[in-house]
């Protein structure tokens, strides 16, 4: 990561220059498919040789629990809602990321900040104070989002595990019941990180593809990222590395 | 979730009040902040306490962090925030709208004064609680280190905690000498909060009744214009007589 930047306030003790290994954010709304693409990735890139993290939102030694406790009802506020996220993703920067980037592992994430600042969006119309919140998050090297339409979106999770209570945004009272109420949230999250692929540079990769098309996609873009100087922890040098013929 | 974020250093709207206390440990600030509950309360007034990292949900998970000794400064004070932010909605803002006086043992200052000890930003740390209701007095137990020092040693508790002592950052192997260290950091950020966010300093190597009384004249004429909320005790008693009035006639 050389032209490793913080998005705001950083972390006081590490310059992010130090880091060798890659950063590469997956985003996209719920049901999209981000976890079955992730795990494809991370098979083809250590056939590869690289040595793969993934790490996923909320899945913290430190906050899993309490996350989930807290969706059980004993959180409602905007800010502890948003505070709660960026605990967790703190613990996993500092403890699985950064050790990880450091040692010059691929990171694959699964979401990233982005979420927490198109969730924070959604329910308080500011952008500014989640911003600042995560301002100790490094800049990704890469971030791809699988974009998808709520008309498709909502068929697809109706077919596969169904619409749950956080995912339709309930708390926030958008619709008179779960399916309403999904297509108004999950619509505004849609809105919210349009607007986020065009400030952020997102490479934006269309979910309504099959699979197969979507998975080509995400390894077309993670490619040049291999090629430009990265040290992989398994493998001497460049030439070694072939690029997976699609799946 | 639609509420406006209060602007920091701005009066709040809300019709009751907010008192908080800050200081180093061995200041003295909640024994002053209880002594002051007592008087309140004995003037009528309907009071809420609240205090630091107190939140159930946040307690466990800080207590978690502490045991695999996984916590950072970065999600130390994340969790603190949250803990706060917790209990502003549901501790801090419905007694004020409803008219009450809220005493806060501690608040967002001691995480500008201790977290930035421990190493975060002081920019980030600020922008973080910048959705804090400013209080409408803020008051602070300054205290040199020596005094606070024998108060913990003497005193009830007769011990340093490892974390109060900031034993986990490795400053000194003694505890008194640690607590030394790390507590003279804290006091050296606490006088940059006090200019920044004009607390009121207070003497507290003074007797106990001697502070106390300062602090009760201060809030009395701090509280000159507000409107005291009484509770329903009072209102139920006269709504009773005036139904129970005609029936012995």
């Amino acid at each position: 990561m050389v032209d490793a930047q913080y998005f705001g306030d950083g972390l006081t003790n590490l310059n992010p220059s130090d880091l060798k290994g890659k950063l590469i954010a997956i985003e996209g709304t719920d049901g999209v498919g981000r976890s079955t693409h992730i795990e494809m990735l991370q098979e083809w890139l250590e056939v590869q040789g690289y040595g793969v993290l993934t790490t996923g939102w909320t899945r913290s030694n430190l906050m899993s629990k309490t996350i989930e406790m807290a969706k059980e009802g004993n959180i409602l506020d905007r800010w502890s809602f948003s505070l709660l996220y960026a605990t967790d993703f703190a613990d996993r920067l500092e403890h699985e990321i950064i050790p990880a980037l450091r040692s010059g592992f691929i990171v694959l994430a699964d979401r990233y900040v982005y979420t927490a600042l198109a969730r924070d969006f959604v329910r308080s119309g500011n952008r500014q104070w989640v911003r600042d919140v995560f301002g100790f998050a490094l800049v990704p090297d890469l971030v791809c989002y699988m974009r998808i339409d709520v008309e498709t979106l909502v068929l697809r999770v109706i077919e596969t595990k169904g619409m749950n209570y956080w995912e339709s945004g309930m708390d926030l009272r958008l619709g008179s019941d779960l399916y309403d109420s999904f297509k108004k949230y999950q619509s505004l999250l849609i809105e919210e990180f349009d607007k986020m692929a065009k400030e952020f540079h997102f490479e934006v990769i269309d979910a309504r593809q099959s699979p197969d098309e979507i998975q080509t996609a995400l390894r077309s873009k993670i490619q040049p990222l291999l090629t430009t100087s990265l040290q992989s922890p398994k493998l001497p040098s460049d030439h070694l590395i072939q690029p997976a013929p699609s799946s | 979730m639609s509420e406006q974020t209060p602007l920091s250093r701005h009066p709040h709207p809300y019709p009751g009040k907010l008192i908080t206390v800050e200081g180093i440990d061995g200041s003295g600030k909640s024994t002053q902040l209880q002594l002051l509950h007592k008087w309140l309360e004995s003037k009528g007034h309907r009071v809420f306490f609240t205090e630091w990292n107190s939140s159930e949900l946040v307690k466990e998970t800080t207590k978690r962090g502490k045991k695999n000794k996984s916590l950072t400064p970065t999600t130390f004070s994340l969790l603190h925030a949250t803990d706060f932010a917790s209990r502003q909605y549901h501790e801090i803002l419905p007694p004020l709208k409803a008219g009450m006086i809220v005493l806060a043992d501690r608040y967002m200052y001691t995480a500008f004064a201790r977290d930035v000890v421990r190493g975060v930003s002081p920019e980030w740390i600020r922008k973080l609680y910048s959705f804090a209701i400013t209080p409408d007095m803020a008051f602070y137990f300054k205290v040199p280190i020596e005094t606070a020092i024998s108060r913990l040693l003497g005193g009830t508790r007769g011990q340093f905690k490892f974390y109060e002592a900031g034993m986990d950052m490795n400053l000194n192997p003694d505890m008194t000498e640690s607590f030394r260290i790390f507590q003279s950091r804290i006091l050296a950020q606490y006088e940059k909060v006090v200019d920044e966010f004009h607390l009121i300093t207070m003497d507290a190597t003074k007797d106990i009744e001697a502070q106390q009384n300062e602090m009760r004249r201060l809030v009395e004429e701090a509280l000159k214009d507000y409107k005291p909320r009484r509770g329903t005790h009072g209102r139920r008693t006269v709504f009773w007589r005036r139904f129970d009035e005609p029936k012995p006639e």
